[in-house]
């Protein structure tokens, strides 16, 4: 176990630096004029391109601008944007919000999910199921730049049941309208999941054999066919949390939450690349740690897999 | 092994999650509903520094924490504010004598010193202000910027040969001189705009060089000051400074609160979050007369959109071309269709917010007519192919494609809007003289004077002229009007000038912008400017 553990930490590093290297050549490939950009449609000042040419090293080859961002980030200095701010400022203001939105998200997401599934994965073909098809489907048919705009005019706008928007220092209750619409982003698949996998192993060998030897049904289901049905639904639970973090760019638009999502945006918008680079970074170390954990955990639910 | 039953743990742990979500958030101040402060929308401002604010976020603020030497009333004619008097018998040298009394928020006086020192700043060319060019008309200016030797290359630019602008001189504590390099009647209201705000000691770490931090907290000479500090992407509150000897102001703070997406700004406004939005997005145009009812109101503002045509395409080098496809473009239909009446038709080459402003100066070349377009055009001989180019991030295209689809209408050509994902890459293909077709441009004014869209737009080094057009007659009146003695005089030749652009055609005025705004019922008197500011001096808490 413990090996396993160092060997991937290991790997974790390599990828780190292979993803960061790749995203920050992407951007600097992306990018012909991020001052034009930044200036909008405005003509740019001669003097401030020269100045800020000569800051941002925007003159050098990209290997030396490279070089300047990695001497930087191994000395914790993220850099700054393009406006002059430190980016681990702006990592500081939009890291919090942003994960607490995704927690919020995928804790509503994944109970929801689970709960309904694995009670339509025992009624199987009965009326509640039927209709958790049909709701599914709605979900899956809904994008998020409908979804979004529409739970804020009904619920914000209309009922005003909860808050329009949240900011940056938004309480728990300005987040939870947010949440619910960003935790329904992953309801549609889990739910399916769960359902699916919870029906087949309701037919399987081992629950017949808990069955004949007496044992309860809510030990068999809560026990014996819920933690075997639950890996995959972990795994996927654990690749949706880092794809909330970095995929709310339209929920955090709309409910203007300056998240992660926002300032993604913003960066690959102004062709800022220490930015964008920065908060990738960050998003890479979550999908690295996230991933590592859904794998622990396949060893907790499934006593037959061992880690050497 | 974990516990033997995994629903408990799942349950608990749903539970921590979101009791520590919940947790960290709490405590976040809500502005009463009875206080007498209002909120302002705006988007998160580059920067806070009154030389280096170009765009309107941080004009809107540095508006309430500065106080102007002039400022404009409605019809945008200049008058005092701080100074107690601008005086220059020659249009070249400016005396202004500062009011007395006034002091910085942190009670330094604002001296002469205090502009002088702000001034050298915003100009000298390594400091790398955005506002920087406002001050090219002083004289010296050229000794403040320095030339890269080989452009992009690794070679750093020599340090300029000054450091301060030698066209300003200090008279007295409360008197300065302004000489600038030629003179220039319109002086007297480039000094009103945001780049020319006064900057204490406190701003400076040591002479010329800004403090770090400055931006996250200015100080100002006006009528509100911070309250605590800039924070980023979420909010600047700013509060009434008591010791203010201008002007009175009606309200006692004012929250500037930041968003991102004007969508999200205008949900806030239709909830009653938000008291101010001085520019309601297009997508809510349809609903907002009846969401908002008699609080939703226009004022004009200083945008002017327009078509150029490239003169490196031979094929426009024809007048009667670009005159027929001027003539057949139905603005109207423009305007009233795409824009749901947020823009009005453009029948001049400058907006109808500066003096000296006529309408249709334009004449017959911008007056809808098909038949007489389609005739002019095929006698001209004009291509039968166009194309119009526009930087696709704006959201240009639907007018674009109504444009080409009139065109194709009305004179029986073949006509596609082109989209470039950025202006940088429109202006790139423009600079390598890439066969464009009509490029679209549009233009917000600086300072509130004829000049201000003549001299960039149309003149031969015109900042902003990227289709080339280039005119010595015209140059020769632009620059006579400058230097005339009187506005009078100026905005005379201003006129003339504006003449030879309507009887040559170097671009297609279509639009002038306006400011669709809407507020809260918690406030009156809100009025918008030009500029799309709000403004602070007339709105105040309805009772």
């Amino acid at each position: 176990m413990f090996r396993y553990f160092v060997r991937r930490l290991l790997q974790m590093v390599l990828t780190f630096f292979g993803a960061t290297f790749i995203v920050y050549a992407l951007m600097f490939a992306n990018q012909d004029d991020p001052l034009q950009a930044l200036a909008g449609e405005r003509p740019l000042p001669e003097n401030q391109r020269q100045a800020l040419t000569e800051l941002y090293h925007l003159n050098e080859p990209f290997i030396v601008q490279y070089g300047y961002y990695m001497q930087g980030l191994l000395t914790g200095d993220f850099g700054r944007s393009l406006t002059g701010r430190q980016i681990g400022d702006m990592m500081a203001d939009a890291w919090p919000v942003t994960i607490k939105l995704a927690l919020m998200a995928i804790v509503i997401g994944a109970t929801f999910a689970v709960t309904t599934g694995v009670i339509s994965g025992i009624r199987r073909g009965g009326p509640f199921d039927t209709s958790t098809l049909v709701f599914t489907l709605v979900l899956l048919a809904l994008p998020i730049v409908v979804l979004a705009p529409l739970a804020q005019l009904i619920f914000g706008i209309k009922f005003q049941w909860f808050p329009a928007t949240a900011g940056r220092d938004a309480t728990f209750f300005q987040l939870l309208l947010p949440a619910i619409v960003l935790g329904s982003l992953v309801v549609a698949t889990e739910l399916r999941v769960t359902r699916a996998s919870v029906a087949e192993n309701l037919r399987s060998d081992y629950v017949r054999t808990a069955r004949a030897k007496g044992l309860s049904r809510r030990r068999v289901i809560g026990v014996h066919v819920l933690r075997n049905s639950l890996i995959p639904v972990v795994t996927l639970i654990g690749v949706d949390l880092g794809g909330l973090m970095s995929g709310a760019i339209v929920t955090e638009g709309v409910f203007n939450i300056p998240g992660v999502g926002f300032n993604l945006f913003r960066g690959i918008r102004t062709e800022d690349g220490p930015l964008v680079v920065g908060f990738v970074s960050i998003l890479t170390i979550v999908f690295l740690v996230s991933n590592l954990i859904v794998d622990l955990l396949y060893a907790a639910l499934d006593p037959r897999i061992r880690y050497e | 092994m974990l516990g033997k039953s995994p629903l408990k743990m799942a349950v608990g742990a749903t539970a921590i999650a979101l009791f520590v979500a919940g947790c960290s958030g709490g405590g976040s101040d809500e502005p009463e509903a009875t206080s007498n402060t209002v909120i302002i929308g705006i988007g998160e401002p580059q920067h806070l520094l009154p030389s280096n604010t170009t765009e309107s976020s941080g004009a809107q603020v540095l508006a309430a924490l500065y106080y102007p030497l002039v400022n404009f009333d409605a019809q945008n004619n200049p008058f005092l504010v701080a100074a107690e008097s601008i005086e220059s018998p020659d249009n070249k040298v400016w005396t202004v004598k500062l009011k007395p009394g006034f002091t910085f928020h942190n009670g330094e006086p604002v001296t002469a010193d205090s502009y002088i020192n702000a001034w050298n700043h915003g100009a000298y060319g390594p400091n790398g202000n955005g506002g920087a060019y406002f001050f090219e008309r002083i004289e010296g200016y050229a000794d403040l910027q320095s030339t890269d030797p080989d452009e992009d290359g690794p070679q750093e630019a020599p340090e300029p040969k000054a450091k301060t602008l030698s066209g300003l001189k200090k008279v007295d504590d409360t008197t300065f001189t302004v000489t600038l390099s030629a003179p220039f009647s319109g002086w007297e209201s480039v000094m009103g705009y945001t780049t020319f705000y006064p900057l204490p000691n406190a701003a400076f770490s040591s002479p010329g060089v800004l403090a770090e931090g400055f931006e996250e907290a200015p100080i100002g000479n006006g009528p509100f000051k911070m309250k605590g500090k800039w924070e980023h992407d979420s909010q600047i509150v700013v509060e009434k400074f008591a010791e203010f000897k201008g002007d009175p102001v009606k309200v006692d703070g004012i929250t500037y609160k930041i968003y991102q997406d004007q969508k999200a700004e205008y949900a806030d406004l239709v909830a009653g979050n938000v008291d101010v939005q001085t520019q309601i997005p297009i997508e809510s145009l349809g609903t907002a007369p009846a969401d908002l009812g008699d609080r939703f109101k226009k004022s004009p503002s200083s945008s002017f959109a327009f078509v150029g045509f490239p003169t490196f395409q031979p094929e426009f080098s024809k007048v009667e071309v670009r005159k027929a496809i001027s003539m057949a473009t139905n603005r109207q239909e423009m305007t009233d269709q795409i824009f749901l009446g947020s823009q009005t038709p453009a029948t001049s080459f400058v907006s109808p917010v500066v003096a000296g402003y006529r309408d249709n100066s334009c004449g017959e070349a911008c007056t809808f007519n098909a038949a007489a377009a389609k005739d002019m055009y095929t006698k001209a001989g004009g291509p039968a192919e166009i194309k119009i180019t526009y930087n696709a991030d704006g959201g240009h295209k639907a007018w674009v494609d109504a444009m080409c689809n009139q065109l194709i209408a009305n004179l029986g050509i073949k006509c596609t809007g082109v989209g470039e994902p950025k202006f940088a890459d429109l202006l790139t293909k423009v600079e390598k003289k890439e066969p464009v077709g009509l490029i679209r441009l549009g233009w917000i004014m600086d300072y509130p004077l004829m000049e201000n869209y003549l001299g960039p737009l149309y003149g031969t080094n015109g900042s902003s002229n990227y289709y080339g057009y280039s005119n010595k007659e015209f140059d020769k009146l632009v620059a006579e009007g400058s230097a005339a003695g009187t506005p009078e005089e100026a905005i005379q030749k201003w006129q003339q000038a504006e003449d030879i652009l309507a009887a040559e055609m170097p671009v297609i005025p279509l639009r002038h912008g306006q400011n669709v705004f809407g507020h809260s019922q918690k406030v009156t008197n809100v009025v918008v400017d030009a500029q799309a500011r709000v403004d602070i001096f007339k709105i105040e808490v309805a009772s």
